[in-house]
């Protein structure tokens, strides 16, 4: 660290992981899987990563993000119906639905730290759960939002049909791009080291003149806002919105992925947690439908002899202690 | 006028009174020490300088200011800087960042999402600057949590010096120190004097003595002497108290 904190936009690993998911469409079928998953795939890949900010980068632990990731579904969903049938407006109110609700929770539990902090968010999640089953005029409450179109992506005299599945993979693919590459320089620049200053020891970077409130408030709204792009585009892959991926077990769900993939040691964690996640609920789920049994026993023994997960398989062993693990 | 001065503070915590009615009053450019017994109020009245604790009634004053009730992080801008007796580093961070991250320019850009952090070669530079001064100049790359115990407290004066503090309080730096720590301490310390408004909270009467040009004792919660480190050494009270030994 002598010479500054340089690192560069882009690197292989980064460069390689997108080049593997542009060729899934081209193999996915003849392994006896289907179009549609690699669409899952990519969505919850943008969601791990958006929730990792919170969890692996600001050590901030959150356990009810799915009500972003809801609030962003049925925030496109909503303004497709009632505003505008534009992919790009519905996707920018899909952010800033969550945004706002990220925003809200943010206000009330930014002071907070540790198992306070979870079970505000924990509270919160229920609360926008609830809200989301009870409000049936405009959620549709538990039957959810039905027939949300997938728009087409209009840029300038250029319209891409989304309709396919394999078109609606490239979107999303172009979208999970923007996101990492963003999220990467926010972990790696001023702001991103100041909330792993703040995970590491929230007391000192207050005695070092930060504010702490407002940078874990800010990232909190940044991550739910991510979260609700991931909604929004799930929306509109599965053409419905309901308010099961707002609860509480569905919030665990982005947890186990980010955890089991190594998102507390590793960057690209979380993707490696979805995928596992996606493909063991079908490949297992095709032999049993205690599929979560399973996958829940790896995510124990995960905890319990690799607390770094999968992805602190890839690291060199100084470097894949995590700090919760200390 | 003093450049710090606290004035009849009250702090209790419960039904339990612990701190009382204390006034001090730091002048710029000087070391002054804080001694006591455990227990008798030393890190609370510290934490209640540096904002950590809000007093019940009194006010602290700084550079003509009143910071009464500000949270730590507007006292610290305003140019005061701890250390914790309990160690209180950013553990998985290298010694360079543990300093760069507390340096007024980096929590200037603090803001910034998508540039380079700790890029500046100012800021570079800085920073070895602060840890040459504390002797940490050989160890800019080492994670702070593999520091020997002695390199760990310099790294604490460093990330406190790195705020470019007017006044820095150290709350017990000799605290788990060997002799030759100590004698290294001393030595940093004494480097400082003059540098920077000193404050120290310490046990070691020697270490005190040698270094402070005023001290107050504080027991029971309550400032019970004040003056040179050859005043105290003639007051009865001190003189008879286990401290007066010691000193």
């Amino acid at each position: 660290m002598r010479s500054g904190h340089r690192v560069p936009t882009l690197t292989p690993a980064m460069i390689a992981i997108w080049a593997a998911f542009a060729t899934v469409p081209l193999w996915i079928e003849h392994i006896g899987l289907y179009q549609y998953l690699g669409v899952e795939i990519l969505i919850f890949a943008t969601y791990a990563l958006a929730y990792n900010l919170v969890l692996g980068h600001s050590g901030l632990p959150s356990f009810g993000h799915g009500a972003f990731f809801g609030l962003g579904a049925y925030g496109f969903g909503l303004a497709q119906f009632h505003l505008v049938a534009d992919l790009w407006f519905c996707l920018g109110a899909a952010v800033a639905a969550a945004a706002l609700g990220g925003a809200i929770v943010a206000a009330f539990i930014s002071h907070r730290r540790g198992i306070y902090y979870s079970l505000l968010t924990i509270a919160f999640g229920q609360v926008f759960w609830f809200i989301a089953i009870k409000s049936h005029a405009i959620t549709g409450g538990e039957d959810g939002l039905l027939k949300i179109a997938r728009l087409p992506a209009r840029l300038g005299v250029v319209s891409f049909d989304l309709t396919h599945n394999i078109s609606l993979f490239y979107f999303v693919l172009a979208v999970f791009v923007a996101v990492s590459l963003l999220l990467w320089r926010l972990v790696h620049s001023p702001f991103g080291r100041v909330l792993k200053a703040i995970k590491q020891n929230e007391t000192r970077a207050r005695f070092v003149g930060y504010d702490v409130w407002r940078y874990k408030a800010a990232v909190l709204v940044l991550s739910a806002g991510l979260s609700g792009l991931a909604g929004g585009l799930f929306a509109m892959a599965q053409s419905s919105a309901f308010p099961d991926v707002m609860s509480l077990h569905y919030s665990g769900y982005i947890v186990m992925m980010t955890l089991v993939g190594g998102g507390l040691v590793t960057f690209w964690g979380p993707v490696l947690g979805a995928i596992v996640f996606l493909l063991a609920r079908d490949v297992i789920g095709a032999f049993t439908t205690g599929w979560m049994l399973w996958f829940g026993m790896l995510f124990v023994a995960l905890v319990v002899y690799r607390p770094e997960g999968l992805g602190g398989l890839f690291l060199r062993p100084a470097r894949a202690k995590p700090a919760a693990a200390k | 006028m003093a450049l710090f001065e606290a004035r009849e503070l009250h702090l209790r915590f419960g039904d339990r009174v612990v701190l009382e009615n204390i006034s001090l009053a730091f002048e710029a450019g000087c070391l002054s020490g804080i001694m006591g017994p455990n227990g008798a109020g030393k890190t609370t009245c510290f934490n209640v300088l540096t904002g950590r604790y809000r007093p019940d009634r009194g006010r602290v004053m700084f550079d003509g200011a009143d910071i009464t009730g500000r949270s730590p992080q507007a006292i610290a801008r305003l140019g005061i800087a701890r250390s914790f007796q309990l160690m209180n580093l950013f553990d998985e961070f290298t010694v360079f960042e543990n300093v760069a991250i507390a340096l007024p320019q980096t929590r200037k850009r603090g803001a910034d999402p998508i540039g380079v952090a700790y890029g500046d070669a100012a800021l570079v530079a800085e920073v070895h600057e602060i840890l040459d001064t504390v002797g940490l100049g050989e160890r800019v790359d080492q994670i702070a949590k593999s520091l020997p115990y002695g390199e760990r407290r310099a790294l604490e004066i460093a990330v406190a010096l790195a705020s470019r503090p007017k006044l820095l309080f150290l709350d017990e730096p000799t605290a788990g120190l060997g002799s030759d720590g100590r004698a290294r301490l001393a030595e940093l310390v004494h480097r400082l004097k003059g540098q920077v408004t000193l404050v120290v909270i310490e046990h070691d009467m020697e270490f005190l003595f040698s270094l402070a040009d005023v001290i107050s004792v504080i027991h029971w919660g309550q400032v019970i002497a004040q003056g040179s480190p050859a005043e105290l050494r003639t007051n009865p009270w001190v003189k008879n108290s286990n401290l007066g030994k010691l000193a």
